[in-house]
């Protein structure tokens, strides 16, 4: 047996996402630089196939994001942005994730506000790997860009330069944790 | 029976928009209700050391007749190409504290009259930003009553069929914001 092939034969099967560890975040140009915001309450899983290819899912509560001023929380959770109370979560799927070869590159789908749009997904993922408590864990690291006026989220406010306030490209980091649930 | 909160931005009483607010009432159709909000001239100036529990009693009043309707029909004056400072005052108001605002997920119209040409455009636009800011859920419909002493008559009763029919259109959009809100109730959000 390769050694490609042992690691894909100890992935095989469910992992859950242990949401204490992993983050969910996103970045966006703000004026002069960049502006950084997590989702608290994540949920997700990956699904190891016999084959080593992956399906992710995951999924975040968009009142639950989180940024330092409880002003712009609320602000992002109205209409004028994510509109929480009609599209409580955000969500995410890929399939096609080649575990054993430690990177990813995959077309995934991600819901926001109730849209749905085709993105590519890109990152690292580890082989599973035995923690300090007895369990078998994966972790992912994961990139996606999208723009989000295409998700109805066009919130903007104008500069006396003539820009606008907040970009349209906005980067989807995740940390992903994942411990054996099967 | 869905209850809509009308609120004039303008105190006069023979104001413009207070009418054009008693012109909807007579394109509601059954089963929904407009009250007209009374106390905008009796809400105090805003300032954080009076912003306390239990707030002022004109501003309880406020934040509780919005929490009890369904939605909200502000129709505003232009004064020096924005809001009139009161009405500005009463959401700064309204608008306290942010995460639990009665105005949060609201669905609300915005209108306005004017004697000048515009209908209030500037205004409106500055109030729909206020509102967003607020968390409230302005719909995208809007009525833009231009010369207004041209589309009322001596009794104040509005003369205008196609700001009539404006009217109904955007209490139309506001009433399927409403519907779909209570068709698709979602767990309320909070920080």
């Amino acid at each position: 047996m390769t050694n490609t092939e042992t690691l894909t034969g100890a992935s095989v099967g469910t992992w859950a996402l242990d949401a204490v560890h992993s983050n969910v975040g996103f970045e966006v140009k703000y004026l002069v630089g960049n502006f950084r915001g997590q989702f608290r309450d994540i949920d997700g899983q990956l699904v190891v196939n016999d084959d080593g290819r992956a399906a992710l899912e995951g999924s975040a509560r968009v009142a639950s994001v989180d940024v330092k001023d409880e002003m712009l929380a609320g602000h992002l959770q109205s209409p004028d942005f994510f509109d929480a109370e009609r599209f409580p979560e955000i969500t995410f799927r890929s399939g096609g994730i080649d575990v054993a070869s430690g990177e990813i590159r995959a077309q995934g789908e991600i819901t926001i506000k109730g849209v749905t749009k085709a993105v590519e997904i890109s990152g690292t993922i580890t082989p599973p790997s035995p923690d300090a408590y007895g369990k078998q864990r994966i972790g992912a690291v994961l990139s996606a860009t999208v723009d989000r006026t295409d998700f109805g989220v066009n919130w903007n406010a104008p500069l006396p330069g003539g820009d606008q306030a907040l970009g349209d490209e906005v980067t989807i980091n995740a940390e992903l944790f994942f411990t054996r649930s099967d | 029976m869905t209850k809509i909160l009308g609120i004039s931005g303008s105190l006069r009483r023979d104001s413009y928009n207070t009418r054009l607010l008693e012109a909807a009432v007579q394109l509601l159709p059954e089963g929904v209700e407009l009250e007209l909000f009374d106390g905008l001239k009796e809400i105090p100036p805003y300032d954080e050391d009076d912003d306390v529990d239990p707030a002022p009693d004109h501003v309880a009043r406020l934040r509780e007749t919005i929490a009890g309707a369904d939605a909200v029909f502000i129709a505003t004056p232009e004064y020096n190409s924005s809001i009139p400072g009161q009405l500005k005052n009463a959401l700064d108001w309204a608008s306290r504290p942010l995460m639990t605002n009665s105005m949060r997920f609201k669905p609300v119209a915005v209108a306005g009259a004017s004697t000048g040409a515009f209908g209030a455009v500037w205004s409106q636009g500055e109030l729909r930003k206020v509102l967003a800011a607020m968390g409230a859920r302005v719909v995208e419909a809007e009525v833009a009553v231009g010369h207004a002493p041209a589309r009322f008559d001596g009794d104040g009763q509005l003369v205008d069929d196609d700001i009539r029919e404006q009217l109904a259109e955007l209490i139309q959009v506001l009433l399927a914001a409403v519907a779909e809100r209570r068709e698709a109730p979602t767990q309320p959000v909070a920080a």
